[in-house]
């Protein structure tokens, strides 16, 4: 469920945390005996998105489950930077199996608890936007269409970053990676068919699907907590920025995540079943420069030989969304408010 | 367990790899100047008192005000708020309503009778302060907690200078007045009253003072030329408000013409409503958007029924009318004759075009230095007299009460040093805490709540006071819509944010601390601080 | 065929396999349909669907890699994990197969000996396990269907107590759907034989650990080196478990090697699986015919027994390896193992060898075929690789067409088409 907005006004729902919140109404993470599923030391890069999403998820999934909870992880960028030997920066059961078969071994833990009578053990299986959309897509179809127990959540940070920023099924049109070079002129990804792995998950009917970003704690929270309230299979789709595979600041992750949110580029939403139950508006729209520009994977776009039809299929990308999403509040589509 | 070598590990084992190592700035707490704190002529720490009051800490908002300003009601009623003209949220939606919590605080304190305990050492040294108006209270207040034992003498039957003869009572009402004066007073000030200060130079050999105060105020209503015939009548608005005072409120006519533009001439025409005036007028040369008066005394006096002649000279006062002559502006903004008049029928003519100081007390003290007609005074708000300290009206300044405070404040905190014969170093003021250092997408969208006003048709009747008060709830709301700009004010954005958990949160209004062993100077807690209060500095190599 | 013992069932060999399974009480069964293992876990789920076997959970899964990867999962939360599979679908599942087995997680996985495409072919050899000899996990081959029930057993017993995963191999069809008199061992004596599973590691929220770290240069090696010593202790636990069997259950099944009228063999044929059977009738008859042959089976293929494949060829002159399978381009898969346990015999010489590969892609194996190798051998006229039956026409032929066109087509079809063989005479079982 999208997080109730909290009545109050100084940071509202929108900061971590608040000392004039009373405790019940504070997030996971303001928490000063949180978990830190994911702790110091790690190997992420500086400002990584999906460090900071995994403990933010895992977390709350700790809390919600009175940290009842085993965790199963694709290959990549999460797997290595977190468990190199001699250390790991995990603070739960955690295991890595291959890169594609992250849901299956969910699967297969959830089975095991299952017959060993251990239901008050939750699972949660967790990969990049590589792991699940492209290679361990059929694991998670087969998970979802038996609605094991799981709780599978996609970091998506749009590329394969672990292996050098590569193309993904998730890759956005016009970026640039290490496979869809800034060259010849379509330069950047293709623009193709989209691969919307929430909106699949969706045509599985599975009992909850989710997008959130990293920018907004509090929804994410309270759909892993949401989620985790609910038996069999579901799903929750992160977005990361990735500072190295973006070409953006170590300090601007958060700030892209918002700004991917209230763009319309990505949608925010919840379904349950099929169908969606919740849609997180825009609260500030921003043209989709102001989000593109920010990034070396798009500054093709804005260079010497600028390319504003790019930008302009890109907006109607985001504009698209907005319309059929339904992302803007009644008024701000009647105003068609753009603030700059 | 035993565990297979190498691909098992034992959770936690990450906090071994100190990635501290990695980075090359690090980002640390700071402590900006909000503007708020900059623009407040009284130097009042405004962030920190909302910041207690957010929590409905409210007699430590108020303690917190008292160090700086003895007067949190009055200011909370009288103040022009230059804060709230400075306050960063009016580049999001409204300021913060800084004033309204400032006297729901001060109001507060009266109605349950905090008092500030006098708790210095007895200096033995004894210090004369002349004017009972804002400064020479606040200067008393400050001294006496300083262990200086003080006096104040006043040349009027009560104390409050101008607060009680020149702000009228339905801006300031005077049982909020008296109870500010009286609480400095409890505190073991002697006050004389009606006693003259002739020769200060002589009062302070005769008491045997070690210091002096000086702050007689501005009191003498100017004059200015204007051709009349003998029968006009023509007044100062000085006066006109001090009268008001009296115990026989002054009938000035059915029709009153004021003429000038400053607050004091909307404040006069508004008194004379209220004393049966049907038609007052204020004549003024220039436009609106050019009145020295702020604009919100503008509204509620035309809310009244005041008219405002803009454009506009008094070229001749007669007995019944006055003759006015339209201007217009030049390219440079100043007024010209056009040559076009116009009558007004008026039964009297109110000058409100400012006040001097009576400086007569001065004159027998040879270095004290009188510059256009006000006393000269260094940093220290010393004149050229040890030991003679000067504030509020008489010095050259903004002429308000709370400026008024602030000289006062500054030269208590001198005049100590000077009688200790040492010095104080004011703070030195950090990096301003301006716009874009905030990241303003964390605060809540929340409209400003402003206090209720009187309706026009019952406010033309009474001195009752305009402005009501905030409610404790909406003063509550109103202190949260803080932004805090430049302080930590613990919304755990840091701790959240930071993907290496390198932030710890040491509790409750103790803040967070960055464990650079680990933190990789991603600089994200600096971008996601709403205050802008984590900045970045190079790592030392 | 001899008359069913009172404890014998005239039953499938898939079906007592599924039932000998059962009696194991695996917790989790992972299911994805291959011929020729797929009555397995048909009959499984029959078994579990019931009640019959309970508390288990059988999972159908998607693909043979998640088949894999749901056992590793479910041994890796401290469950027993079984699941079976053949041909294409091992080598759809094999970077799960190499983790179970990097992992030490001990999973017990049946497969059903088939050929491995293209030419897709779902009939019976050994291409198919043989290509994971490598993967760290441990191989034994049944001789029957009631050696293929025994072993079930006795490899769950393995795995737990060496953490590591097991494939028991068992030739498809020939075992997997012959109906024969079994025993399916007893209950009681299963359990008495296999204690509860206490997994070396396990996930567990009271006692968290990080399973599957990345390792790098500065100790894969090691990592590597203790798998092999695992599997090295393997070889005594093997030979060990084997015994307790017999003790348990009054019948010989696993070990190592057995051997096979071999005390004055001067040739030795050695192989794995069932066609075992098909040898030693020959050998039999050879014997009456005066000739000194003798057998030895191995059993345990991964780890190899050296030292007692060694001492079991330690008096043979010639040594016939029967393959079905081999290494495209070099010969015989399990020559070359076998060829190194008779280097070291210590007697300073060494027998010659022979490679016979034989029922590829299910193609029969009969004794006449086996006796003209038997007898060329014997009478060292044998070449070192012998494709046994090898028509030699359909080859040369299509060894002209492919000489006489850059663009000959397809070797299979071309073959096909040279035997006047048309799809529908191909046999009507398919994948």
């Amino acid at each position: 469920m999208v997080a109730q907005p909290i009545k109050f006004y100084q940071t509202g729902s929108f900061a971590v945390g608040n000392r004039l919140l009373p405790p019940e109404q504070r997030s996971v993470q303001a928490a000063p005996d949180r978990a830190n599923a994911l702790t110091c030391g790690h190997r992420a890069c500086q400002g990584c998105g999906e460090a900071l999403g995994a403990r933010y998820v895992v977390d709350a999934a700790l809390r919600a489950s009175g940290r009842q909870l085993i965790a199963v992880n694709a290959t990549g960028c999460l797997e290595v930077f977190s468990t190199p030997y001699p250390e790991t920066a995990w603070q739960l059961p955690w295991m890595h199996s291959l890169f594609a078969n992250a849901p299956a071994v969910a699967t297969g833990v959830a089975a095991a608890l299952r017959a060993q009578g251990r239901t008050d053990v939750r699972v949660l299986g967790q990969g990049g936007d590589g792991g699940t959309v492209d290679i361990g897509f059929a694991c998670l179809s087969g998970m979802f269409e038996r609605n094991d127990d799981v709780l599978y959540v996609c970091y998506d940070n749009e590329a394969y970053m672990n292996t050098g920023v590569q193309r993904s099924g998730a890759t956005p049109p016009a970026a640039r990676t290490a496979t869809t070079q800034a060259v010849g002129p379509e330069p950047g990804n293709v623009f193709g068919q989209g691969k919307n792995v929430p909106l699949i998950a969706m045509a599985h009917e599975i009992p909850y699907v989710a997008t959130a970003t990293v920018a907004e704690l509090r929804d994410l929270e309270a759909k892993v907590e949401y989620a985790m309230s609910l038996q069999g299979a579901r799903y929750l789709h992160v977005l990361v920025p990735c500072p190295l595979g973006w070409g953006s600041s170590s300090a601007d992750t958060i700030r892209l995540a918002r700004l991917a949110k209230e763009s319309g580029l990505f949608p925010v939403f919840e379904a349950e079943r099929g169908v969606i139950t919740g849609v997180s508006k825009i609260r500030r729209r921003v043209p989709v420069d102001d989000y593109l520009r920010l990034q070396g994977r798009y500054a093709h776009l804005f260079g010497a030989e600028p390319r504003p039809d790019v930008v302009a299929r890109l907006q109607g990308c985001a504009d698209r969304n907005i319309q059929r999403f339904g992302l803007l509040d009644d008024e701000m589509e009647e105003s068609g408010e753009v603030r700059q | 367990m035993d565990r297979p070598f190498a691909i098992t590990l034992g959770v936690g084992s990450s906090l071994a790899n100190k990635t501290g190592s990695w980075r090359t700035e690090r980002p640390v707490y700071t402590n900006l100047l909000p503007p708020c704190v900059n623009a407040c002529p009284a130097g009042e720490q405004i962030q920190q008192w909302l910041y207690q009051a957010e929590d409905g800490g409210y007699e430590r908002a108020w303690r917190q005000i008292m160090a700086d300003n003895p007067f949190p009601a009055i200011m909370g009623r009288v103040c022009y708020r230059p804060c709230e003209t400075a306050c960063n949220r009016g580049q999001l939606d409204e300021s913060v309503g800084i004033n309204s919590v400032e006297r729901f605080l001060g109001d507060e304190a009266i109605r349950h009778g905090w008092t500030v305990p006098v708790t210095a050492h007895k200096t033995g040294k004894r210090v004369l302060v002349v004017g009972a108006g804002p400064a020479g209270l606040a200067a008393a207040y400050h001294l006496i907690l300083l262990g200086h034992d003080v006096t104040i003498r006043d040349q009027g039957a009560a104390a409050g200078g101008m607060m009680r003869y020149g702000i009228p009572e339905y801006r300031l009402g005077r049982a909020v007045l008296d109870a500010e004066i009286q609480r400095i007073l409890d505190m073991g000030v002697t006050l004389e009253l009606e006693s003259r200060v002739g020769d200060v130079a002589e009062a302070m050999r005769a008491g045997g003072f070690d210091a002096v105060f000086l702050g007689v105020g501005a009191h003498i209503g100017q004059r200015t030329y204007i051709p009349a015939g003998d029968s006009a009548r023509i007044l100062d608005a000085v006066t006109v408000l001090r009268e008001t005072q009296g115990d026989t409120r002054p009938f000035l006519g059915r029709r009153v013409a004021v003429y000038g533009g400053g607050n004091t001439a909307l404040d006069v025409a508004r008194t004379a409503k209220r004393l049966g005036t049907s038609d007052p007028v204020v004549v003024y040369r220039r436009t609106r958007d050019r009145m020295p008066a702020h604009d919100f005394e503008v509204a509620e006096a035309i809310e009244e029924g005041v008219r405002m002649n803009w454009l506009s000279t008094v070229a001749h006062a007669g007995e019944q009318s006055i003759t006015i002559e339209r201007m217009e502006l030049d390219d440079a903004g100043f007024p010209q004759p056009t040559g076009e008049f116009e009558e007004l029928d008026v039964d009297a003519l109110v000058l409100a075009i400012g006040q001097v100081s009576d400086l007569a007390l001065v004159e027998g003290a040879g270095d004290v230095e009188v510059s256009d007609a006000t006393v000269v005074v260094d940093d220290h708000m010393m004149t050229g007299h040890p030991g003679i300290f000067a504030g509020g009206d008489m010095v050259r300044s903004d002429r308000t009460v709370t400026a008024a405070v602030g000289h006062a404040k500054r030269a208590a905190r001198h005049m100590d040093a000077w009688l200790r014969s040492g010095s104080y170093d004011e703070p030195a003021q950090p990096e301003l805490a301006s716009y874009d250092k905030l990241n303003t997408w964390y605060y809540s969208d929340a409209p400003k709540q402003h206090r209720p006003k009187l309706d026009a048709a019952r406010r033309v009747s009474t001195f009752d006071e305009v402005v009501s008060g905030l409610d404790e709830a909406t003063a509550l709301f109103e202190a949260r819509r803080c932004l805090s700009c430049g302080n930590c004010f613990e919304c755990d954005n840091c701790y959240g944010v930071c993907p290496d958990n390198a932030i710890t949160k040491l509790g409750p209004g103790l803040g967070y601390e960055i464990d650079y062993d680990y933190c990789k100077g991603c600089d994200l807690c600096v971008a996601e601080c709403p205050a802008g209060a984590i900045s970045t500095v190079p790592e030392q190599s | 065929m001899s008359t069913p013992s009172p404890d014998q069932r005239q039953i499938e060999g898939s079906r007592g396999v599924a039932e000998t399974v059962a009696r194991c009480r695996p917790e989790v069964i992972c299911a994805y349909p291959i011929s020729p293992q797929t009555h397995i876990v048909e009959a499984l789920s029959a078994l579990v669907k019931s009640g019959e076997l309970t508390p288990c959970e059988y999972v159908n899964v998607e693909s043979e890699f998640a088949a894999m990867s749901a056992a590793i999962g479910a041994s890796v939360t401290g469950s027993r994990a079984y699941t079976a599979t053949a041909s294409q679908g091992l080598l759809y599942m094999v970077e799960a197969v190499y983790n179970a087995a990097g992992l030490g997680l001990p999973i017990v996985m049946t497969v059903a000996n088939r050929a491995i495409g293209a030419p897709i072919n779902i009939w019976n050899d050994h291409s198919d396990s043989m290509s994971q000899r490598d993967s760290g996990w441990i191989q034994l081959y049944a001789e029957d269907n009631q050696e293929a029930l025994d072993l079930h057993v006795q490899a769950f017993r393995l795995a737990e107590e060496l953490s590591v995963p097991v494939m028991v191999c068992m030739d498809g069809f020939i075992l997997t759907h012959a109906y024969e008199p079994l025993a399916v061992p007893d209950q009681e004596k299963v359990d008495a034989f296999l204690p509860r599973f206490l997994p070396r590691q396990v996930l567990d929220p009271g006692d968290p650990i990080s399973i599957g770290a990345m390792v790098g240069p500065e100790a894969f090696t090691e990592v590597r080196y203790l798998a092999h010593l695992k599997q090295l202790r393997a070889l005594d636990l093997i030979a060990e478990v084997s015994r307790e069997f017999r003790d348990t259950f009054g019948r010989d099944s696993g070990g190592l090697v057995r051997s096979y009228r071999c005390a004055d063999a001067d040739t030795v044929v050695v192989a794995l699986g069932s066609v075992l059977g098909t040898i030693k009738d020959t050998v039999d008859e050879m014997r009456t015919e005066g000739e000194r042959i003798g057998v030895v089976g191995i059993t345990s293929f991964r780890p190899f027994p050296f030292e007692a494949v060694s001492r079991a060829l330690a008096v043979a002159n010639r040594v016939v390896v029967v393959e079905r399978a081999f290494s495209v381009g070099v010969g015989g898969i399990v020559t070359s193992d076998v060829r190194a346990s008779t280097a070291n015999l210590g007697t300073g010489r060494r027998p010659r060898e022979y490679t016979v590969v034989a029922g590829l892609g299910g193609r029969p194996i009969s004794k006449a075929s086996l006796r003209r190798v038997f007898t060329d051998a014997i009478a060292d006229r044998l070449e070192p690789l012998t494709f046994m039956d090898l028509d030699q026409d359909l080859v040369n032929g299509e060894l002209r067409r492919i000489g006489a066109s850059p663009r000959s087509g397809p070797t299979a079809e071309n073959l096909l088409h040279e035997l006047r063989v048309n799809a529908r005479q191909i046999p009507e079982r398919s994948t």
